[in-house]
């Protein structure tokens, strides 16, 4: 990089000068547009590389309020369209550039669960800053208001001011629902449910819970903290958790209802099955999948060498399949622990990467290696079954396939080797069989996602309600807890109505 | 937290403990394994098979062998202690039913999770000959239980200092070459006794059930970690298996697989170990 990285101080600095010149005007719209589009201050690339800690910092007050200035309160508010859940982004946006924080938390709040998390992971420029007039204007995405960023400075402020009030629980209705699996999806059910006065216990088949933002997302983009406090807020309203809990196995689905009396039940276990290539070399020692890998890092904290009994293995130089947010996130992971060189190895090129566009430019900033329009047909190893190199092809773009992206075309001939010790295999998730091989009846569509009615989350099971990851497949956080808003609704529902 | 019940020292560095889970004393089923995490902070997670259980007193039984540091951990506490993570019971039980003649074959540690499918086998009315084997005497356990059992029990071990001088391959190919046969052979111990079970029981035709304790992370299916290849196919030991047809298995790949946190350089001095187990196993006529 050319430019010297920035400090989060001379970022405030520079927002606060700027914040100056505009106080107690009347901004035209013009006026706003001209207010640079402020960046996330966030840790030096080389700090960074050495450490655990978060890299996006957050905006300093000054920025925040620069930032909600730019917004220009569209009427028709194309961002809303843009947002899953459908919070209404100009209201806060418009509280925030006028000092109402607590307020553009309360507007937030109204649609979404989970602000804090959100406001890190969502990929948001394909989502509402996709539609942002400012940055449509401006001719660029990366220009549009940082509607997320906003959204973190909102909840982070809330979060870090301890004011936070607790949701009102309504009386005992003595109606019992079990939740299972503790990621977004479940959360949310959690939350919803329990405020109706339903008791809630959730399951979770890991001795923490949290789902992929425990054990898989790393604690550089999301700490851990954060998902501790909404597990904690949970359990304050009284949601009961129930950990090392796996259903199908410690308990099959159907006995919740049938032995153990609960009322409802909701399935939010996830995408948690890697996928692997499929290629010869796959079972070689040094290939891992990126769910085991993160997780050793993360959930097992493998990288406190010290004091972690989970190893972690000792990477020199590591290729890491695939190009969406685990990925990166394992690329990210592989330079923090020390790995030499690491590479990022896609079939597709840049454009195409599913990844946030923000973790791609982490990524590069602290030295991965990006290899576009590659893909391993073989990996190499030695005669004690040691990964040593992968055998690659190139690839060029051809006719867009059923996803809209253009499909990747092998060259003949094109083979390489590349050589290296670690390969980290993340090209996606499948659904658990486990809840489906052990319920009778519960109906999945070809690619064993459960299918559940669109309007209400419900399965084909009476009282069993799904969504997040197990019905959409890989998809993203706020998706899931979208899906948990409307399955609870569906639960609040049919509790709501005497048995007759 | 699970309190532990009870604990016995079986041999120099074999321990069994009893301890609290109802709900896994309930559903378990012969062949399946918890995984074990001593505290929840920095503490790693193992699989250990589920050697018994009383679900009336709600605890479950654990033999295991002090070679890491969970298992070392686990020998320390003292009764009245207490494991703060259990989850299971994981993988497919064992398919019981009345085969006819089952031959079950544990070596060293691998007797206790034999237990429990043995006396499955036995309540579905099969005839069991067992074969138990370690390196010395010292090293036996659950002899009197397996005993009280089988119809026919072979001891064996490596310096004849208990039972038969051999390896547990010589009873089993000669069980091999009764007539009638055998109908099935289950194997549970260290992956090269494994290996060379099935690789006797090859050239009879003789259905050998090998049950695999990879590495895991989680043992739900999620990671991947446990991964083996069976019969070509990668197969996840935590939700596929833990047993498979000892004759499709690649135990070269798993045992490589299993030493895969060890360094580079015991890697190499392992693979010496290996190729000596091997010409052992050579000279004495088993491959
Ligand atoms: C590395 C990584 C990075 C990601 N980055 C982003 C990102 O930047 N932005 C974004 O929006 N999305 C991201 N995602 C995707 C996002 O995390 C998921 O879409 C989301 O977490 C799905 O939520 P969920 O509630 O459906 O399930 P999960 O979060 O997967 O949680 C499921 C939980 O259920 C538990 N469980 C499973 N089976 C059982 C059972 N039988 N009994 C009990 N418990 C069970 C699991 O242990 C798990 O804790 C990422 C995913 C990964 C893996
Ligand atoms: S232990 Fe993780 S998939 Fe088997």
């Amino acid at each position: 990089m050319s430019h010297p990285h920035p400090t989060r101080e001379a970022l405030q600095q520079e927002a606060a000068v700027r914040l100056a010149t505009l106080q107690g005007k009347a901004l035209s719209s013009r006026d706003r547009m001209a207010i640079p589009s402020q960046d996330m201050p966030s840790q030096s690339p080389d700090a960074r590389r050495a450490n655990m800690g978060e890299v996006a910092l957050g905006y300093t007050a000054e920025q925040a309020r620069l930032e909600a200035l730019r917004c220009l309160q569209c009427k028709n508010a194309p961002c809303i369209d843009g947002c899953p859940v459908r919070i209404d982004i100009p209201a806060f946006v418009k509280a925030m550039a006028e000092g109402r924080d607590a307020e553009a938390i309360a507007i937030i709040r109204r649609n979404s669960l989970l602000p804090s998390v959100c406001g890190r992971v969502c990929p948001q420029e394909v989502q509402c800053q996709e539609r942002c007039t400012v940055g449509k204007v401006l001719k660029s995405v990366d220009k549009a208001v940082s509607i997320g960023r906003l959204e973190r400075y909102a909840a982070d402020l809330e979060r870090e001011s301890g004011d936070f009030r607790l949701p009102p629980v309504k009386p005992e209705t003595g109606k019992r629902v079990a939740v299972i699996g503790s990621g977004p999806a479940s959360i949310t059910v959690a939350a919803d449910v329990r405020r109706e006065g339903h008791a809630v216990t959730l399951f979770e088949a890991f001795h923490k819970p949290g789902g992929v933002l425990i054990y898989g997302i790393p604690e550089f983009r999301l700490p851990k903290t954060i998902v501790q406090q909404e597990i904690e807020t949970l359990q304050a309203m009284g949601v009961e958790l129930k950990t090392n809990f796996l259903v199908g196995r410690t308990r099959k689905l159907q006995d919740l209802i049938d032995k153990d009396g609960f009322d409802a039940v909701f399935v939010g276990t996830g995408a948690g099955l890697p996928k692997f290539m499929n290629i010869e070399g796959e079972n070689l020692v040094g290939v891992f999948s990126a769910n085991e890998y993160l997780t050793r890092a993360n959930l097992m904290r493998a990288y406190d060498t010290g004091r972690a009994d989970t190893p972690i293995f000792k990477s020199r130089k590591v290729a890491v399949l695939g190009g969406g947010n685990v990925a990166m996130d394992s690329a990210r992971m592989a330079v923090r622990l020390g790995a030499q060189e690491v590479h990022l190895v896609y079939r597709r090129t840049e454009a195409e990467m599913p990844a946030r566009v923000e973790e791609v430019g982490h990524a590069k900033e602290e030295g991965v290696l990006f290899h576009m329009l590659q893909n391993p047909c073989r990996i190499l190893g030695n005669d004690f079954g040691l990964v040593t190199g992968m055998e690659c092809l190139r690839y060029t773009l051809g006719e867009p396939d059923d996803s809209g992206r253009r499909r990747p075309v092998e060259i003949p001939g094109s083979e390489f080797v590349m050589e290296v010790d670690t390969v980290i295999v993340a090209i996606g998730n499948e659904s658990n069989p486990l809840i489906r091989q052990t319920t009778p009846g519960l109906a999945v569509n070809r690619r064993g996602n459960l299918v559940v009615a669109p309007e209400t989350g419900k399965t084909s099971i009476d009282r069993i309600y799904a969504g997040g990851d197990i019905v959409l497949g890989a998809a993203t956080v706020i998706l899931a807890m979208g899906e948990g808003r409307k399955a609870a609704a569906s639960i609040n529902a049919l509790l709501a109505t005497p048995v007759a | 937290m699970h309190k532990i019940l009870s604990k016995e020292q079986l041999s120099d560095d074999v321990f069994l403990l009893r301890v609290e889970a109802a709900l896994i004393a309930e559903e378990r089923q012969p062949g399946q394994f918890v995984i074990v995490q001593v505290d929840n902070q920095f503490g790693e997670r193992i699989p250990l098979t589920i050697a018994d259980a009383d679900p009336r007193e709600g605890s479950i039984t654990l033999v295991f062998q002090t070679v890491g540091k969970t298992t070392h951990k686990l020998a320390d506490k003292p009764v009245g202690d207490s494991i703060e993570s259990i989850l299971g019971p994981l993988g497919r039980p064992t398919h019981i039913e009345r085969f006819g003649t089952v031959v079950a074959v544990g070596g060293g540690i691998g007797v206790a999770p034999l237990y429990p499918i043995v006396q499955g086998m036995k309540k579905a009315g099969n005839k069991l000959i067992v074969i138990m084997g370690a390196r010395n005497k010292s090293l036996i356990i659950l002899e009197d239980r397996m005993r009280a059992l089988a119809d026919e029990l072979i001891v064996c071990t490596d310096d004849g200092s208990h039972g038969r001088k051999c390896l547990v391959t010589e009873p089993l190919k000669e069980l091999c070459g009764r007539s009638p046969k055998p109908d099935l052979c289950v194997a549970i111990g260290p992956p090269i006794m494994m290996k060379f079970c099935a690789e006797t029981t090859r050239p009879f035709a003789l259905r050998t059930l090998v049950s695999l304790n990879t590495i895991m992370v989680d043992g739900t299916g999620m990671c991947g970690g446990c991964r083996v290849t069976v019969g070509g196919e990668t197969k996840f030991v935590c939700v596929d298996g833990p047993e498979f047809d000892g004759h499709l298995v690649d135990f070269d790949n798993m045992m490589r697989r299993l030493r895969a946190y060890k360094t580079h350089e015991e890697a190499a001095h392992h693979q010496c170990h290996l190729d000596s187990d091997l010409s052992r196993l050579r000279k004495e006529g088993h491959s």
